[in-house]
C-alpha cells in the first residue's frame, strides 16, 4: 500500500493533453503487471491516481499514458525526466491475452482508451501464430488526439494485422475513415463462435461497441472491457468505486461485458 | 455473366428481396466505376441516383468557407450512397468523392421512384430499408454530438 518511488525516464507528449510517461524502479519495481492492470501514480505533494499501463517494458519499465483534466494528471503530465513518482500496485484484472490464443482477436480502443490496449497489441504481435485474425480498430475525435499515432500507422504498415482508424471530425487531408467507432465494426469479419473481443474507451462508447459486437453473434462471455471508474484505494476497501456489486478496482478493471453490461445499463449505479 | 439482378441480390440492402422485386429494381441499375479524386455528387445538383457501393471508398464532405471540406462521414463497400432522390427537392445536400477507385451499382432515382409508385409493397420494403440505413447515421451523428471523447471528470 506505500507508493514505491520511480523515476521518469521519458516523456513524450502524445496529443495537445496527453502524455506517455516511462517509469524507472529507484529501488524495488512493484510486481510485473500484466496487460490491462493498473497502477496508482502519485505525484508527490498533489495527490494520487489510477492509470492504466501502456507499456511493459524490460527493466522492469512501466509505461503510464496521463491524460490532463485534473490537479493531479496535470502534474504527472508536466512531470519532466528526472522527476519522482509514487507508483502502487499492479491492481486489478487483465484481459486474459491467452484465453483468446486459437482464435480470433479484435481489439478496440476509443481515444485514451487505446493506452492498456497498447500492451495488448504488443502481445498479440509478438505471439502472432498463435492467433488467427487480429483486428484492432482505433477511433478518436480528430486526427491529431490519436494516441501512439506513429506507432498505429507502423502496425497498419506491417500487415501482420488488420487496422483501421476513423475520427468524428476531419479535413480531406485524413486517409483514414470519419465516423464512430462501432461503424467500423460492420466492415470486419466476425466469426463469432472463436472471436475475442476487447474493448476499451469512454463508457458511451463501449455501451454502442458492445452492442454492435453482440448484434454480430458473439457471446457476452467473449467480450471484454475495460471500466473507468473512480479507483482510490486500488485494493476493494474504500468502495469508491462499486459499480453495483463489483468494486472495478479489484473485480476490475477489464471485466466480461456478461457482468457489466447489465449495471452500466442502470442510471444510478 | 452475372446480370445486374444477381448482383444486387449479393448486396445486405437487398438481401431477402423476392426475385421479382429484384429484377424489378435491377431495371434502374447499372454499374459503374470512379477512379479515386473523381467527384460523385454534388452539394446543390440535382439528385437523380442512388448508389450501393460494391467496393472502394467514398468520402462525403460539407465544404465550409475559409475551412475548406470538412468530411463527414466515409462509406465503403455494401454502404449506401445518397437518399436525396427520395425526398423533394431532389437536391445533394453534400458532396462526395472517391478516395480509392469506387465500383458501384447506379439506381435511376425517377425510375426507382415511379416504380416505388407502381407497387406500393415494394416502395415500402424499400422506404424501411432506406429508413434503418438513416437511423444507422443518425445515431452515428448522435454519438458524435455527445463529444465522448472530450475530457473526463476524473483528477
Amino acid at each position: 500500500m506505500v507508493p514505491v518511488p520511480y523515476r521518469v525516464v521519458g516523456r513524450a507528449r502524445e496529443t495537445a493533453d496527453t502524455v506517455t510517461l516511462s517509469l524507472e524502479p529507484v529501488d524495488q519495481p512493484i510486481t510485473t503487471p500484466a496487460p490491462g492492470q493498473f497502477n496508482m501514480l502519485y505525484a508527490f505533494g498533489v495527490g494520487e491516481v489510477p492509470i492504466s499501463i501502456s507499456g511493459i517494458d524490460a527493466g522492469h519499465r512501466v509505461r503510464h499514458t496521463v491524460r490532463a483534466v485534473g490537479a493531479v494528471s496535470q502534474a504527472l503530465c508536466a512531470a519532466e525526466a528526472g522527476a519522482m513518482v509514487g507508483v502502487r500496485g499492479p491492481f486489478g484484472t487483465d484481459w486474459g491475452v491467452d484465453s483468446a490464443a486459437g482464435g480470433d482477436v479484435i481489439v478496440i480502443a476509443g481515444g485514451i482508451g487505446l493506452a492498456p490496449l497498447r500492451p495488448v497489441v504488443h502481445e498479440l504481435l509478438h505471439n502472432r501464430r498463435q492467433f488467427r485474425r487480429v483486428t484492432v480498430l482505433v477511433g478518436a475525435r480528430s486526427p491529431e488526439e490519436i494516441v501512439f499515432r506513429g506507432e498505429v500507422a507502423s502496425w497498419q504498415a506491417s500487415a501482420r494485422i488488420t487496422v483501421r482508424t476513423t475520427v468524428d471530425y476531419a479535413t480531406a487531408a485524413w486517409k483514414g475513415e470519419v465516423g464512430v467507432v462501432p461503424t467500423l465494426i460492420e466492415r470486419v469479419t466476425i466469426d463469432p463462435e472463436v472471436t475475442t473481443v476487447m474493448i476499451c474507451g469512454p463508457e458511451v462508447m463501449l455501451r454502442f461497441t458492445a452492442a454492435e459486437v453482440l448484434g454480430r453473434g458473439v457471446a457476452a462471455e467473449r467480450v471484454r472491457v475495460s471500466m473507468e471508474r473512480n479507483m482510490q484505494c486500488g485494493v476493494g476497501r474504500c468502495g469508491h468505486c462499486q459499480l453495483g456489486p463489483v468494486l472495478v478496482c479489484l473485480n476490475g478493471p477489464v471485466l466480461p461485458w456478461s457482468r457489466v453490461g447489465p449495471l452500466v445499463a442502470r442510471r444510478e449505479l | 455473366m452475372k446480370t445486374i439482378a444477381d448482383v444486387i441480390a449479393e448486396q445486405t440492402f437487398f438481401q431477402g428481396l423476392d426475385q421479382d422485386s429484384l429484377d424489378f429494381v435491377a431495371g434502374c441499375g447499372r454499374n459503374v466505376h470512379y477512379a479515386a479524386g473523381d467527384r460523385i455528387l454534388t452539394q446543390g445538383e440535382p439528385a437523380q441516383t442512388f448508389y450501393l457501393l460494391r467496393s472502394g471508398s467514398v468520402a462525403l464532405s460539407f465544404y465550409v468557407p475559409g475551412r475548406g471540406a470538412a468530411i463527414i462521414d466515409t462509406l465503403g463497400g455494401g454502404d449506401v450512397l445518397g437518399w436525396s432522390w427520395l425526398f423533394e427537392p431532389y437536391r445533394w445536400q453534400f458532396d462526395a468523392e472517391a478516395r480509392e477507385d469506387v465500383a458501384a451499382l447506379a439506381f435511376d432515382g425517377v425510375c426507382l421512384r415511379n416504380k416505388c409508385d407502381a407497387d406500393a409493397q415494394l416502395g415500402y420494403v424499400l422506404v424501411q430499408r432506406f429508413a434503418k440505413v438513416m437511423l444507422t447515421r443518425l445515431q452515428s451523428v448522435r454519438m458524435r454530438m455527445l463529444d465522448i471523447y472530450g475530457p473526463s471528470t476524473s483528477s
